[in-house]
């Protein structure tokens, strides 16, 4: 019982460990990209105690701590409660949803097999819709508890864009759905180790790739940012629904929006790119197409597993600031036509094409 | 589910539908209704029914409610004043309320139920319960889509101004 109980906590530990380190990672890549784009060097002038030897990195250990001691301001008619509890009810849903993320297949260790994945739910799919569904209420509740014009603009829109783009992004995962048969994620990502003619793996890009791109999109939207930050939108709204805020609260609401990002990269990852598949890479160890066989222990596959799906999740953490330092920023008519009017038909064709496909071959794709 | 839990998760239940009717504020009663929905998922979750705990979040916390907060937040509603309804009313209200508790005492004072109208494993989840949604319960799962359709349509009769 005692050992169940502390693998169960160290798995969970893991994958909160996973996120929040690839999270940082992001805002490194968030900063140097938008260096980079804007022909600029970037931050470099953080000195801690004296020592800005390693430039940006000093600066990502001192943004932090600079937020944490400043000043925590409430406004005038402020709603003492909701006020305080919004940014935590933004990170809180996006963190939880880490639950489900298969990280690896199996690890063998002393004749026990510890399944890779913090909770293994027959309803992974819908929990991370569910998960994704609360984080609306940090945005609306912190536009509201703010008592300012700006901030409650900013919420509505939050909310209006974010049950928007849920609709889409579910009926992507309706296709994803259809062709694993499954809504377990780890068992997802196990039917995309299977091979295509011999030799291909069968990642859900290659069934799902209209779903992938409106997966894409929506997610981008969920994760409210440009070119879908409507609800900050800097130039109309100050900073939307935070704008009131500061400190260590304003800290956590630049968190959700970094693990939001990271968020939408693992779940990408987990449908479309196999998760923490390697090609070829089996229990055993690599068996490849020609033939040759390399068998490994299991604790090596395992980190060979867990390696894979950081780095998937790193290149598409990567892609997704990419996106958001090159695009500029939708209307409000245009964020609601391209929900609406763009990608609900288009997932709504994909949902009836990919049920067709599925009823022909026979049940499964 | 371990019988404490259940009593607690019920308790916090009441507690938070009591809050949704007893709070002065409007968004505050609409977020004691989003709790009371959030817990009564955690309730279906001990029952093993985990495909109906994740719909009643995604449907009634995740989106119902979010537009009710918005409908509030757009009419920007204070503090309401506290009234009583008429007198009428409240006793009409009092005698069903209390019928209903004394007819809920009457039931839960019988014996238990018999051991077969107990589930088996896997009852509620997705596979078992689509099942049954789309073959014994087709006909009433296909006239609720139609009543629905039919609330959209009416939605969008009223929303548009002129029908041209």
């Amino acid at each position: 019982m005692g050992v169940e109980v502390a693998i169960a906590a160290a798995k969970a530990g893991f994958v909160l460990f996973l996120a929040l380190q690839v999270m940082g990672l992001g805002v490194f890549f968030e900063r140097k990209v938008s260096a980079v784009i804007q022909d600029r060097i970037g931050a470099n002038r953080a000195a801690i105690f004296g020592f800005a030897g390693l430039g940006l990195v000093n600066t990502l250990v001192a943004d932090p701590i600079k937020f944490l001691l400043k000043e925590d301001v409430r406004p005038a008619g402020a709603d003492r409660l909701l006020y305080t509890l919004a940014p935590v009810l933004s990170v809180l849903p996006a963190l939880a949803a880490f639950a489900v993320m298969p990280f690896g297949d199996v690890l063998e260790l002393e004749g026990r097999t510890v399944n890779l994945q913090a909770a293994a739910l027959n309803v992974g799919v819908l929990y991370i819709l569910a998960m994704a569904s609360l984080g609306v209420y940090g945005v609306v509740l912190a536009g509201w508890a703010s008592n300012n014009r700006w901030s409650l603009l900013g919420g509505i829109r939050g909310s209006a864009q974010m049950i928007s783009y849920e609709i889409a992004m579910g009926l992507a995962l309706v296709g994803i759905v259809l062709t694993y048969d499954t809504l377990d994620l780890q068992e997802m990502a196990r039917r995309q180790g299977e091979l295509l003619w011999g030799w291909l793996p069968a990642w859900g890009v290659l069934y799902q790739p209209l779903g992938l791109v409106i997966f894409l999109v929506a997610g981008i939207a969920e994760s409210k940012r440009i070119p879908f930050d409507l609800p900050e939108s800097e130039s109309e709204l100050v900073s939307g629904y935070f704008t009131e805020y500061s400190g260590a609260k304003h800290l956590m609401f630049m968190m959700a929006d970094f693990v939001e990002v990271v968020l939408v990269a693992a779940l990408a990852a987990t449908f479309f790119f196999g998760g923490w598949q390697v090609p070829w890479l089996g229990r055993e160890g690599f068996a490849f197409p020609w033939g040759q066989q390399l068998p490994l222990p299991s604790l090596a596959v395992a980190l060979l597993q867990v390696t894979a799906f950081m780095l998937k999740v790193i290149v598409l953490t990567f892609f997704q600031i990419v996106v958001r330092w090159t695009l500029p920023r939708f209307r409000y008519d245009q964020l609601m036509r391209l929900g609406w009017k763009g990608l609900l038909p288009v997932a709504l064709l994909n949902v009836v094409v990919t049920a067709t496909v599925v009823l022909l071959a026979g049940g499964r794709a | 589910m371990i019988a404490p839990l259940f009593v607690l998760l019920a308790l916090l239940t009441v507690a938070a539908s009591l809050v949704v009717v007893l709070h002065r504020n409007p968004v505050y009663s609409a977020l004691g209704l989003v709790t009371t929905l959030f817990l009564l998922a955690v309730l279906f979750v001990g029952l093993d029914a985990h495909l109906v705990a994740a719909l009643q979040i995604i449907v009634y916390a995740g989106a119902i409610v979010v537009l009710f907060l918005f409908v509030i937040m757009l009419l920007n509603l204070q503090v309401e004043p506290r009234t009583l309804a008429p007198a009428p009313l409240v006793v009409t209200g009092a005698v069903l309320g209390g019928a209903l508790g004394v007819a809920t005492l009457g039931v839960l004072g019988r014996d238990p139920l018999p051991l077969a109208a107990v589930v088996g494993p896997g009852y509620g989840g997705t596979e078992p319960l689509a099942e049954r949604l789309f073959t014994a319960y087709i006909v009433p799962f296909e006239l609720t889509s139609v009543l629905l359709l039919v609330a959209i349509i009416g939605a969008v009769v009223l929303g548009k101004k002129r029908l041209s």
